[in-house]
């Protein structure tokens, strides 16, 4: 901070550094301290264990992330857009068994994909247009359509999971393309859209000028309820991709699962650096919160960890690293 | 040590990191005195009231009250020596009752150590009726103005014993009457013998209630006079250090053909409203608080609906539902409120300022970076903001540098028809003279410009014509291209004298 105050005295004495104007660099500075964390705790577990670095392990921990990826991206974009979406784990569940449903009726895969993303769609839609119309709190309209939701899925499958017995669609979860895991090749295809979405249109500007501050967007003719639906639909999509690549993962559609996997991703969205009051984040920064959240279940897995003793140090790395966080834009602030 | 002083503050220093705001200053004020605290924003001036009300602690220096030495180390040592902070955002806390927050803090108890409600209701009663105010203690702040909550701080300042009472920006939001109304208490105050500083931009007060005038600039003491032994022109020279006849100095420019009319426009908060403006004049739009001038911005811009009425642009009729429609007629409007409506204060300048151009440099699904930087470097020199890069935080600048990026949001997307609201509000005196040469250089080009503004004498001098407001209806529209308007007369439509038509 203390060089950007130089700069605003002297500014043509000196070029201002890449870490005040080149994006990327701000982007790093901003994520510096889970890009440290990351790295730290992979070099722990590579030298207090001898499973963690091993190819098999790393593919696993890959495997493991897509799911909560997915979702964490879209849950980026509502955050961003000053929002929140609980329903996404419900989604999940809805959109898998959805999936399964239609590969076991013979349809071809394209459709058993689509049809479970326009589902997701219609319940981003929902959430965002009640949302922006009533302007009722998104916590409590989500909330909402995440217990609805969780009903949908169990009614479509009598509270059974449904067995998949098409072996195409199975591999959707399994299977490799020259050697990267499928749902991998699918997350970076969502990573590459998304932030083409967000960093390379008007619409992505208005998402992060509605949650920055909606009423000034308004007041620079943005259409912000319009914003808002879109983004809940993004929203609802990613969840289902989540859960179509699940599913496959499973071999079956299970109504129950997803129980708060809203958690983990808001979890990955808040360590990543974007901002519960709108505005600020990044999906880069999630990809990061994502993989903390995977290599620390992975190594605490492999290092025998009790279960429930997992989740007490996980609440307490997310606590801290959003502390960390906090502390370094206070110390910026102050000036 | 003489006690003839309330307080006294000797070489106060204060730095935030490497950033010296206050440097050695002095400053000393006698009981019953209204002291006027001026200089231009970041002078200084909320530096050092903070730290005289406990707020910031000084780094050196030494403060004495009533001769004695005295520690501020936090708000409550503040309250112990009498000083009491009115902020320029209240402070109150909504859901409770008058008397629950003049005794915020320090709640009287009974025997069993509990609240004593009724005795709170008693005194907080008296300590309203004695500031003439038609309130009852047992009544809820949610729902009071805000000229009311302010007299309630002031309630819980007199309550609380206060000798030393800082004021700062107390009219900012208040109406005309309103502002009469706390001007008569703090009279009344200062005859019972309490000290007060008062921080505002608007010289005209300063010399209506303040007995004497300490000017800050760049933490320095420059001085301190005397209002009736000093000139609106020597303080504003004091406070930008160096000769200053007049902030104003524009020609007021004449208007060319009629661009826009408005016939008959009607919504929630206006009626029946109809003028013309002309092609590279500047229209301006007096009137009270609350006399519907916002209102009437917002309807022409599309935020409050329109019920009935037409608008017409350059020979068509405009249909304006929406901002969108009203930014694609070319008509764009700089809020009253800055920082809510219309900056992204934690985004960069850069964001901010090309948002409605985005279409110029986002294409394709490619950004065009040098694009982008060439936009803001173009209004970075011709507004002469000051700022670190492209990337800084909006929220990170001055007040007039912010709204410099707002004003230049709009003119890149080349409006006709530019509605600036309370453009320079708290904005220091440099940064307003430049905005009225900006605004005389636009209207130059063929830009018209509606301004609207509380403060007359801005008003009186930048405008080709006045338009005059008053609870929602157009009173009158004064030509001021020959002989200039008086305040008076201005006044007097206003608040509905002869010649008034509403």
């Amino acid at each position: 901070m203390l060089n950007r105050k130089n700069q605003a005295e002297t500014p043509q004495l000196k070029a201002p550094s890449l870490w005040v104007i080149n994006p990327f660099f701000i982007w790093l500075k901003r994520n510096m301290a889970a890009m440290i964390a990351l790295v730290f705790l992979c070099i722990v577990l590579s030298i207090s264990t001898d499973t963690f670095l091993v190819k098999n392990n790393l593919f696993s921990v890959l495997r493991q992330v897509c799911v909560n990826c997915f979702i964490a991206f879209g849950i980026t974009c509502v955050l961003i857009c000053g929002g929140i979406d609980l329903s996404v784990g419900s989604v999940v569940a809805a959109a898998g068994v959805i999936a399964v449903r239609c590969g076991n009726a013979g349809l071809p895969l394209i459709v058993c994909i689509l049809i479970p993303l326009m589902f997701g769609a219609v319940i981003g839609f929902f959430n965002g247009f009640v949302i922006s119309h009533t302007t009722l709190p998104a916590f409590i309209v989500t909330l909402s359509t995440q217990i609805i939701v969780r009903g949908i899925s169990y009614i479509l499958t009598g509270g059974q999971p449904a067995q998949s017995n098409n072996e195409v669609f199975n591999n959707m979860g399994v299977g490799s393309v020259f050697g990267i895991p499928i749902p991998v090749v699918f997350v970076i295809g969502a990573f590459i859209i998304l932030y083409f979405i967000m960093n390379r249109t008007s619409f992505g500007r208005h998402v992060y000028a509605t949650g920055g501050n909606k009423e000034a967007a308004r007041y620079a003719g943005v259409d912000t309820k319009w914003i808002q639906v879109r983004v809940f639909v993004i929203s609802g999509v990613m969840a289902a991709l989540a859960g179509i690549v699940l599913a496959a993962r499973l071999y079956s559609g299970q109504p129950s699962v997803g129980e708060g996997f809203e958690r983990d991703a808001i979890a990955a969205s808040v360590l990543g650096g974007t901002s519960f009051n709108g505005g600020i984040g990044t999906l880069g920064g999630t990809m990061v919160g994502v993989l903390i959240i995977g290599v620390l279940n992975n190594g605490m897995n492999l290092l025998k960890i009790n279960s429930y003793w997992q989740f007490v140090v996980k609440g307490i790395v997310i606590l801290g690293a959003v502390y960390v966080d906090y502390l370094k834009k206070r110390g910026s602030l102050k000036k | 040590m003489s006690v003839e002083y309330v307080f006294e503050m000797k070489d106060i220093t204060k730095a935030f990191g490497r950033n010296v705001v206050l440097d050695g200053v002095s400053i000393s004020i006698r009981p019953g005195e209204v002291r006027a605290l001026m200089g231009e924003n970041g002078a200084g001036k909320s530096t050092l009231v903070k730290i005289l009300g406990g707020i910031f602690s000084a780094d050196s220096g030494t403060v004495f009250m009533d001769g004695q030495e005295a520690v501020i180390r936090n708000v409550d040592d503040a309250r112990r020596y009498g000083v009491s902070f009115i902020h320029q955002e209240i402070t109150n806390v909504p859901e409770m009752t008058i008397a629950e927050n003049i005794f915020l803090g320090r709640e009287p108890k009974n025997h069993f150590k509990m609240v004593d409600y009724r005795k709170m209701k008693q005194e907080a009663q008296i300590a309203l009726d004695e500031l003439g105010l038609m309130l009852d203690a047992g009544m809820l702040i949610r729902g009071l103005s805000v000229a009311q909550q302010q007299m309630i701080e002031i309630a819980r300042a007199v309550n609380e014993g206060a000798k030393i009472l800082i004021l700062d920006e107390p009219t900012a939001s208040l109406s005309h009457s309103e502002t009469e109304n706390l001007f008569a208490q703090i009279e009344r105050l200062k005859n019972a013998g309490v000290a007060m500083i008062y921080i505002s931009h608007r010289m005209e007060e300063t010399f209506n209630v303040c007995d004497s005038v300490t000017v800050l600039r760049d933490g320095k003491f420059i001085g301190t006079r005397n209002t009736n032994e000093t000139t609106e022109n020597e303080l504003i020279s004091m406070m930008v250090g160096r000769e200053f006849n007049n902030i104003y100095g524009n020609k007021r420019v004449v208007g060319g053909a009629v661009i826009m009319e408005v016939k008959n426009l009607t919504t929630k908060k206006v009626s029946n409203i109809s003028f013309t403006l002309k092609k590279g004049e500047i229209l301006g739009f007096s009137g009270l608080v609350g006399a519907g001038r916002t209102e009437l911005a917002l309807a022409l811009f599309g935020i409050d609906s329109i019920q009935s009425g037409e608008v017409w642009m350059e020979g068509e009729k405009l249909s304006i539902t929406k901002p969108r429609d009203a930014i694609s007629a070319g008509i764009a409007l700089v809020p009253e409120e800055r920082k809510e409506q219309g900056l992204f204060l934690e985004h960069s300048i850069g964001t901010n300022l090309t948002f409605q151009v985005l279409s110029e440099f986002i294409n394709h699904l490619r950004v065009d970076r040098k694009k982008e930087t060439e936009i803001v470097d173009e209004f970075k020199q011709k507004l002469s903001i000051k700022m670190a890069s492209t990337e800084q935080l909006a929220g990170e600048l001055s007040g007039g540098n912010q709204q410099k990026i707002v004003i230049s949001k709009w003119l890149a997307a080349k409006p006709k028809v530019l509605i600036l609201d309370e453009p320079t509000r708290g904005i220091d005196v440099g940064a307003k003279a430049e905005i009225y040469k900006l605004m005389h250089t636009l209207a130059g080009e063929g830009v018209s410009i509606i301004m609207i503004s509380s403060e007359l004498p801005e008003i009186i001098n930048n405008s080709s014509r006045i338009a005059i407001m008053r609870e929602g209806c157009l009173a009158g529209v004064l030509d001021q291209q020959e002989t200039e308007i008086s305040q008076e007369t201005i006044m007097s439509y206003a608040v509905g004298g002869e010649h008034s038509v509403c």
